[in-house]
């Protein structure tokens, strides 16, 4: 059986890793192999590195550090960030990852979702989906979230954003609620049922995470394929070891 | 030892090849029928699509090419496909190697595909490649088409049904999951592969 899946998230700015609340006011958290790599030791069973400076400036990402982590790491890693053409994503797979996911550029353009799955299989496209609810009650998408500054609210909806995703070519959903992002109050159960009834390819929860607990609803009530999460995982307030030992013992399908 | 990688255009060649090295093996990405022919251990890579796959193989002219090998030969993921006979991918017929068909995987209640993540792995034939570590253990997989359990089947897993995770036939053998990226079953799996 599936097992599902604990996702430390790396945000890299200019080459570190660095972590901010709610999306602001990024502190370095350190260097990206070493940081890959003491995650792979403790059993996290995949990476994301978000290169959180890369949309904004309209540069892509930088290989790299891709093709560095790429020759340590023994599970699978997506690299998120600025890649808005077949080319771009290109190098950062043959460099070493084994998914890129997209956001800002497929809200810009959503045919890159299309031209990407047929270059390179549906596998390998993720689309990232940054999402806040507004003051009428929708969940709508947002773009360029790494920057405040620039971060624009946009008129999608964001369950009607999962659908065209998925019919675009999108192989798997993360969706990262920025309402609870950064404070550790539980990922945003609701909007992820909401997301979970309308996809059928894999859907990350990202966002909110702050206890164990936070991670057994997430797979139990909300049945997301895997859990993201950033800063519990920095601090060492979560140890992976035991967050995965304990979740076997709730009877989740946990690879030990 | 000489192994190859034969460059069929899939993306995952670069992170084979990075596997191959933290074994220590520096192993030849190539094109080239004479460097395929002459190699100890060939292996095949592959990402994306079926029908895309076969074009290129044939495009260089290496499908009577692979064939033909008489020494260990391993596809990964999609290289494992397309030693079969037919991928409903596409509807495409494949090399052949391997008497077993490729369907698509299917999805239901609870089972999303394309099947993306860890899965338990078990070996149900002893097998030289499955020596040790690579016998059981957890695996990652990324894939929308499986072979079914048949005959050349030496390891399975279970996603709604169980598939053909590992299969063999005499010098050939096909692994549906990413060695270089399933940790120490990886590792072992690939191992044990050189040591053929």
């Amino acid at each position: 059986m599936l097992s599902r899946r604990i996702i430390p998230c790396l945000d890299v700015r200019d080459g570190k890793v660095v972590k901010g609340v709610r999306f602001r006011d990024h502190v370095v958290v350190g260097e990206i192999v070493d940081l890959a790599l003491r995650f792979r030791d403790e059993g996290a069973d995949e990476l994301v590195f978000y290169d959180i400076s890369a949309s904004p400036d309209g540069r892509s990402v930088d290989v790299g550090w891709v093709e560095r982590v790429g020759r340590e790491l023994d599970i699978p890693f997506c690299v998120a960030g600025g890649i808005r053409s077949v080319a771009a994503a290109r190098a950062v797979l043959y460099a070493g990852a084994d998914k890129i996911s997209i956001n800002s550029p497929a809200l810009e353009r959503p045919g890159l979702i299309d031209e990407l799955a047929a270059a390179f299989g549906v596998q390998c496209v993720v689309v990232g989906v940054d999402s806040l609810r507004d003051a009428d009650g929708e969940w709508r998408v947002r773009q360029y979230s790494g920057e405040p500054r620039r971060t624009l609210a946009s008129t999608r909806r964001t369950l009607d954003w999962i659908v065209e995703a998925q019919e675009r070519g999108a192989g798997e959903i993360v969706l990262n609620c920025m309402g609870s992002d950064g404070v550790r109050h539980g990922y945003d159960l609701e909007q992820l049922r909401a997301a979970r009834a309308i996809c059928r390819v894999p859907l990350v929860a990202s966002g909110g995470a702050g206890t164990p607990d936070h991670f057994l609803a997430a797979f139990t009530d909300a049945d997301v394929d895997g859990a993201l999460a950033a800063s519990v995982f920095h601090s060492g307030e979560i140890a992976i070891p035991a967050l995965k030992q304990w979740l076997r013992s709730q009877r989740v399908e946990i690879r030990p | 030892m000489s192994v190859v990688l034969v460059d069929s255009g899939g993306a995952n060649i670069g992170s084979l090849r990075y596997a191959l090295q933290r074994l220590g093996v520096d192993a030849q990405m190539t094109e080239e029928a004479t460097a395929i022919r002459a190699a100890t251990h060939v292996i095949l890579p592959g990402v994306g699509a079926a029908a895309a796959g076969m074009a290129r193989l044939r495009e260089l002219a290496l499908v009577d090419v692979l064939r033909a090998l008489t020494q260990p030969v391993l596809g990964v993921c999609l290289g494992m496909q397309l030693l079969c006979t037919h991928s409903d991918e596409g509807d495409v017929d494949c090399l052949g190697i391997i008497d077993a068909p490729v369907r698509r995987m299917p999805g239901g209640e609870g089972l999303r595909v394309p099947h993306m993540g860890w899965n338990r792995v078990q070996a149900c034939a002893p097998d030289p490649l499955l020596q040790a570590d690579a016998a059981d253990g957890w695996a990652y997989f990324v894939h929308g088409y499986a072979v079914p359990e048949c005959g050349a089947t030496l390891a399975t897993s279970e996603h709604g049904v169980a598939f053909s995770a590992v299969i063999g036939h005499g010098n050939f053998f096909g692994v549906q999951y990413h060695p270089e990226r399933s940790a120490e079953l990886g590792a072992a799996v690939l191992r044990n592969f050189l040591a053929l």
